[in-house]
C-alpha cells in the first residue's frame, strides 16, 4: 500500500468536513475521489499533503508515518486547481523550483528541467513566465513541477476544474498516457463523475465527510450500493420505487412481460439523443420516469408525444430501491443531487 | 443631445475649477518657496548648505528617516503578514489601530512617547535612562516618533498585495521541500516586492518630513536633536535674511527630496502593475 488512511476525522469549527476515514491506496494506481462539492475530498487530499491537520487519525505514505511530517517533508507532489503557478519564475524556474530548495547541482537540475519538459510538451516555452501560458499549460506546467521531486506521491486537486471543456478532456486523455508512462501513485479529485469514470483506475465517492463506495468505475456505474453512487456517477429516473438509468429502460408501444403501462408526455431530441418523459397510468401524481434511446430507435418505434407506451428495466440494469422521500419533478431527477455537477454526456 | 454647449461649458469650468484649486493650494505656494530660496542668487543658498546646523540637521533628518524606515519593513511585512495569513483574537482591534498613526495628530504621538519614555517621568524612561539609553531629547526617541507615524504606509500597501497573491503558491513551495525561510524569501517576497517598495519610498517621504511628533520628542537643539523640518522652523522666525534664506533652503531641499520620491513612485506604478 502506498497511502493509508486510518480513522482520519476533521472538522471545521462546526462543520465536519470528515468523518473517520479509511482508505488505503495501493503503489501506482491512479485514484479519483469523487464527490459534491462541499463533500470533503479536497480535504482529504490536503490532510494527506500535510497542507492540513487532521483532528484524528493516522496518514501512513509507503510505509512511513506521515501523521506529523509537516508538507516540506512528505515528498508528495501536489497539483491546484488554480495552478499555483510562482508567477515571477520562468517555466523552467518554476519546473526547477523543488530541486532548486534541495540544493541539487545546477547541472543535474537544468537537465530534469529539459526532460520534464519534454515530458509535458512545453520545452519551447522554457523561458516564458506563467502569465504567458494558457491554462492548459500552466496545468502541465505545475504537473511537472510537481514530478520533478519524484515524488512517492502525486495529488491533484480538482487538476482540470479551471479550464474549458475541450482542453480539460484533452488534459484527461494526456494525464492518463502520462500515468501509464511514469506510474507514480496518483490521486485526483473531482467532482466531475464522467472524468473519474474516464480516467480513475478505482474511485471513491465522498459525500458530507463519509466514503459511500469504493471500486473500479465499471462496478460503481454498474452495481452502486445506495441512491447516491447511483445518482452521482450518471442520470437516474424512478421507475417502480427503484432508480433506473433512463438508458436502461425499454420502451414498446405494445404491451409486454412486467411492464409499466404509460403515455409520452415530452418528447425531446438532444443531437443524437432522444429523452422521453413517460407519465404512468399507474400512478399519475408521480413524476414522469426519464427513458433515453437513440434517434434511430426512437423512429424505428414512432415514437411521439402523446403515444401510448410500456416501459420496463432491461435485463441486468442497475437499480437501488429509493428509501429516502422522492424527488417532485422530473427536471430534479434530471440532474444529481449536488447542484452544478456536469452530467455525462455520452458524445 | 446635450453635448454641444452646455456640456462643453460644464467640462471647461471642472477643469478650471481643479486646476485653480492645485494651483492656489499647492502649485504656487511650493513655486514660492523656490522663488524666494533663490531671490539672492545661488551664491546664499550655498552659504546656507555650508552652515554645520544645515548639514547637521539634514544628517540626522537622514539617519532617523533610514532607521524608521528599516523598523517599518521590517514590523511591516511582519505585521501584515499576521494580519492576512493568522486569524487570531484581536485581529480587528490591531488592524484598526494600524491606521492609528493616520488618523491621530503627531503631536499627541510626540506627547504619549514623552510620558512612557521620558528620562525623569517616563514610566519605561527612567530605567532606560539608569541603564544608559537616553530616549527623549535623542535620536532615539526621533526614531521612534518617525517610526510611529509612517508605520502605516508600508502595511496599507502589503495588505492588499498578500490579499491578492493567496496562499497557495505558498503552499506549493511547502510541498516541493521548501522551508518557511525559503518559501517567505523565493516565493512571498518577490511576490510582494513592487507594493514592497512603494511603502518603503512612501513612508520614507513622509519620515523625512516628520514635524510634529520630533518637535516634542527632539527639544530641537541645535547642532544635537534638530532635525531638518525644525531647522526650517527655527530659522523662519528669527529676523535676518540669511535665517531666511536658509529657512527656505532647507525646506525647498525636503519639497525637492519629495518631489524625486513622487517620481519614483510614479515610474514604479507602471510596473507594479504589468508585474501582476
Amino acid at each position: 500500500m502506498s497511502i493509508k488512511i486510518a480513522g482520519v476525522g476533521k472538522r471545521f469549527a462546526d462543520f465536519v468536513a470528515l468523518e473517520s476515514i479509511d482508505l488505503d491506496i495501493a503503489t501506482g494506481e491512479l485514484t479519483a475521489l469523487l464527490g459534491p462539492s462541499g463533500g470533503g475530498k479536497s480535504t482529504l487530499l490536503r490532510i494527506i499533503a500535510g497542507l492540513e491537520v487532521a483532528d484524528s487519525g493516522s496518514v501512513e505514505i509507503e510505509g512511513v508515518n506521515a501523521t506529523g511530517l509537516p508538507a516540506q517533508k512528505r515528498n508528495v507532489g501536489f497539483v491546484f486547481q488554480h495552478y499555483a503557478a510562482f508567477r515571477h519564475l520562468t517555466v523552467a524556474g518554476n519546473v526547477g523550483f523543488g530541486l532548486k530548495v534541495r540544493k541539487r547541482p545546477r547541472k543535474e537540475i537544468a537537465a530534469r528541467v529539459q526532460e520534464l519538459l519534454e515530458l509535458v510538451h512545453l520545452s519551447q516555452f522554457a523561458d516564458r513566465l506563467p502569465a504567458q501560458l494558457s491554462g492548459g499549460q500552466r496545468q502541465r506546467m505545475a504537473l511537472a513541477r510537481a514530478l520533478a521531486i519524484e515524488p512517492s506521491v502525486l495529488l491533484l486537486d480538482e487538476p482540470f476544474g479551471a479550464l474549458d471543456a475541450n482542453v480539460r478532456k484533452e488534459l484527461r486523455a494526456w494525464l492518463r498516457r502520462l500515468h501509464d508512462e511514469v506510474h507514480v501513485t496518483t490521486v485526483f479529485v473531482t467532482h466531475d463523475q464522467e472524468e473519474a469514470l474516464d480516467v480513475a483506475d478505482r474511485i471513491v465517492v465522498i459525500n458530507q465527510g463519509r466514503i459511500e463506495q469504493v471500486g473500479p468505475p465499471d462496478e460503481l456505474y454498474d452495481h452502486p450500493t445506495s441512491e447516491f453512487v447511483m445518482s452521482f456517477l450518471g442520470p437516474v429516473t424512478m421507475l417502480n420505487g427503484h432508480l433506473v438509468r433512463p438508458h436502461d429502460l425499454e420502451i414498446e408501444t405494445h404491451p409486454f412481460d412486467n411492464a409499466h403501462r404509460g403515455r409520452i408526455e415530452r418528447f425531446n431530441r438532444v443531437g443524437f439523443e432522444v429523452r422521453l418523459h413517460v407519465r404512468l397510468t399507474e400512478d399519475e401524481t408521480a413524476p414522469p420516469a426519464l427513458v433515453t434511446l437513440t434517434r434511430a430507435e426512437a423512429t424505428a418505434k414512432a415514437l411521439d408525444t402523446g403515444v401510448p407506451v410500456w416501459i420496463r428495466p432491461v435485463a441486468g440494469a442497475s437499480q437501488v430501491r429509493i428509501t429516502a422521500p422522492a424527488p417532485t419533478s422530473a427536471e430534479s431527477l434530471d440532474l444529481s443531487p449536488a447542484d452544478s455537477v456536469p452530467q455525462p454526456t455520452f458524445t | 443631445m446635450h453635448d454641444t454647449a452646455a456640456h462643453r461649458v460644464t467640462r471647461w469650468a471642472l477643469r478650471l475649477i481643479v486646476i485653480g484649486y492645485l494651483l492656489f493650494l499647492v502649485i504656487w505656494p511650493v513655486a514660492l518657496v523656490a522663488a524666494k530660496t533663490f531671490s539672492n542668487g545661488l551664491a546664499p543658498v550655498i552659504d546656507a548648505l555650508r552652515q554645520p546646523e544645515v548639514i547637521f540637521a539634514f544628517q540626522l533628518t537622514l539617519s532617523a528617516a533610514f532607521w524608521a524606515v528599516v523598523i517599518n519593513t521590517i514590523f511591516g511585512v511582519g505585521i501584515s503578514l499576521l494580519l492576512v495569513r493568522y486569524t487570531f483574537p484581536g485581529r480587528r482591534a490591531l488592524n484598526a489601530m494600524v491606521d492609528l498613526p493616520l488618523s491621530v495628530s503627531p503631536v499627541v504621538v510626540g506627547l504619549a512617547l514623552v510620558l512612557v519614555y521620558s528620562g525623569r517621568t517616563g514610566w519605561l524612561g527612567q530605567s532606560l535612562e539608569q541603564a544608559g539609553l537616553q530616549v527623549i531629547y535623542a535620536p532615539p526617541g526621533i526614531i521612534m516618533a518617525t517610526a510611529f507615524v509612517s508605520l502605516p504606509l508600508v502595511i496599507r500597501e502589503l495588505v492588499p498585495v498578500l490579499h491578492e497573491i493567496g496562499t497557495e503558491q505558498e503552499q506549493a513551495a511547502r510541498s516541493l521541500g521548501a522551508s518557511g525561510l525559503q518559501t517567505f524569501v523565493r516565493i512571498t517576497l518577490p511576490a510582494i516586492k513592487w507594493g514592497l517598495i512603494y511603502g518603503v519610498v512612501l513612508s520614507l517621504a513622509r519620515s523625512l518630513g516628520e514635524f510634529g511628533a520630533v518637535k516634542i520628542v527632539s527639544g530641537g537643539v541645535a547642532m544635537r536633536t534638530q532635525t531638518a523640518t525644525l531647522l526650517v522652523e527655527e530659522r523662519y522666525q528669527q529676523f535676518g535674511v540669511v535665517n531666511s534664506i536658509t529657512a527656505y533652503t532647507a525646506a525647498f531641499i525636503l519639497a525637492l527630496i519629495a518631489v524625486i520620491a513622487l517620481i519614483i513612485i510614479t515610474s514604479l506604478r507602471p510596473r507594479r502593475e504589468t508585474s501582476q
